[in-house]
């Protein structure tokens, strides 16, 4: 039974997103709560149908025919239906009968879900809001889930997406494609919030091993979606996805129960997704192409180096560089400390200790954290009273807890 | 950048042309991205700037055009970044390291007007 539920759960999500999508691109994306509405509702008539008779051969068809008729009946209950999406849709009322049906065909749903997904992705929407929306409307979220997350409450999410879709709605956003000429500039908006829905679950602090999992999931799924285009399948396509696949690889090393998140150097390899591994590699080669070099390429080849576990000078000094790349074009301080543990890698304590030294960055543990770990075998009272700067400024017990073993390990 | 932010310094370099194995090539060349990673490391880098081809021509006085590549000027312009400093000391302290010094090339450090 728990079985059987689990299914129609995972079916139900994955339908979600496809008919919000064709119904929200028929009757418009400002009657987007409307599609919500009518989707639950559908899914409401088949746990109890199913419940007495079975689930059909074909689930997805007849949910979709059942959408159909209650998406008809609302709009024509509505009088919505005659008054604002005729005129829109630019149908006589004996055509429309016949036009305005909803279209459930594979080319449909994808075309409506790509739409959507740009729609969602708009530049105009703040961040926080989107990929709330995003998890919902373009990955089939529950509000639990979306709540859990975020480690918030259901009335919160509730409000941010009512926010998100009311701004949807005030800046006139339609369900179409950028223009040609804009599809790779809004597509990194696009990518961008795909890479955070892919974080979130990634470095989620939520314990719901399982939920994290699914975004991260959901993520690749989107970012998939986007490689059947050819005016969306571009190198940085490619590239996020490879980055996204050397990530998943490790998260089951990542994990040991509910301990804290295990550091690379101590996981385990045999953890490692050899399949998510050579996928990586897969989009990374796909991704070598055309002249723009994006984070996601540089932070890809770095993940590809990090699969290696051999500790080959020539792996460091091929992480050292692509990072002093990444900070050409995306500088933050744990860019810069990942950069100069390379060097440390690739270099020696001393020449790292020289540049570390110049970071200057007080008021980040991380950065106290390498000092100490520089100045191990230099200088022990250094070690220790940078590990101690390091505790006090840590976040966590956990992290504290870590940190104080790197200390009595000092001797 | 931020106007409330640290100044900004240019630093022009210049290098006299040199005849490298690939090897050689290579090795210089990696010497300049760690060197200018570590300035980008601190955030200090304000642009990558833009970086110039040996080859070239120059135009004076009458239309007189010569081409390059100058081979029979010391130091040939490589091109050129731009930092942030607080001083023009704090600037020069940045600028020490540049490996195009080690191979008998210069910094020139100016002030950047916005």
């Amino acid at each position: 039974m728990e079985q059987h539920q689990a299914a129609l759960k995972h079916l139900f999500k994955q339908e979600f997103t496809k008919m919000v999508a064709v119904i929200s691109k028929l009757y418009g994306l400002q009657h987007i709560e409307i599609a919500e509405d009518i989707v639950t509702e559908t899914f409401l008539v088949a746990t109890e149908t199913w419940e007495h008779k079975g689930i059909p051969l074909n689930p997805a068809a007849w949910l979709y025919t059942v959408a159909k008729q209650k998406t008809l009946q609302h709009f024509r209950r509505n009088k919505t239906y005659t008054e604002k999406v005729i005129p829109r849709l630019n149908l006589d009322q004996e055509e429309h009968e016949e036009m305005a049906e909803l279209n459930f065909s594979y080319r449909n749903i994808k075309d409506s879900q790509l739409q959507m997904l740009f729609a969602v992705c708009t530049p105009l929407i703040a961040s926080e809001a989107q990929i709330g929306l995003a998890l919902r409307i373009l990955c089939g979220f529950g509000i639990d889930e979306i709540a859990e997350a975020f480690l918030s409450n259901k009335e919160t999410i509730n409000k941010r997406l009512f926010r998100a879709k009311e701004k949807l709605r005030n800046e006139r956003i339609q369900l179409e494609l950028p223009p040609e000429g804009e599809i790779s500039r809004r597509l990194d908006n696009v990518l961008h919030i795909v890479y955070l829905l892919f974080s979130e679950g990634y470095y989620s602090k939520t314990q719901n091993e399982i939920l994290r999992k699914d975004f991260c999931i959901e993520a690749l799924r989107l970012g998939l979606m986007l490689t059947e285009y050819d005016k969306t399948n571009l190198p940085k396509t490619n590239a996020l996805i490879a980055l996204m696949c050397f990530h998943a690889s490790r998260f089951n090393a990542r994990q040991i129960g509910e301990e804290a998140p295990v550091l690379y150097e101590q996981q385990d390899v045999t953890l490692w997704d050899q399949e998510l591994i050579h996928q990586g590699i897969h989009f990374l080669n796909l991704s070598a192409q055309g002249n723009e070099i994006t984070s996601y390429h540089l932070e890809a080849r770095i993940a590809y180096w990090h699969s290696l576990k051999q500790d080959t000078r020539e792996k460091w000094e091929n992480i050292l560089q692509l990072y002093n790349q990444l900070l050409l074009i995306n500088y933050s301080p744990m860019v810069a400390l990942n950069r100069t543990y390379a060097l440390y890698k690739a270099n020696g304590q001393h020449a790292a200790l020289i540049e570390a030294e110049k970071l200057k960055l007080e008021h980040n543990h991380f950065y106290y954290l390498l000092l100490g770990e520089l100045y191990k075998t230099i200088d022990e009272a250094k070690a220790k009273s940078n590990y101690e700067n390091a505790k006090a400024l840590a976040k966590t017990q956990t992290e504290r807890q870590g940190i104080q073993k790197k200390i009595d390990q000092l001797g | 950048m931020n106007k409330n932010q640290a100044n900004e310094f240019v630093f022009l370099f210049r290098q006299p042309a040199l005849n490298l194995s690939p090897e050689g090539q290579g090795e210089l060349q990696k010497k300049w991205m760690d060197w200018v990673g570590s300035i980008a490391a601190q955030g200090k880098l304000a642009s990558n700037g833009i970086h110039l081809a040996a080859e070239g021509s120059v135009l004076k006085a009458g239309g007189v055009v010569t081409d390059g590549p100058f081979v029979e000027i010391r130091e040939i312009l490589g091109g050129f970044i731009v930092v942030k400093a607080d001083t023009m000391d704090d600037a020069i302290t940045l600028a020490h390291g540049c490996p195009g010094i080690d191979v008998g090339g210069s910094v020139e450090i100016r002030t950047a007007f916005a």
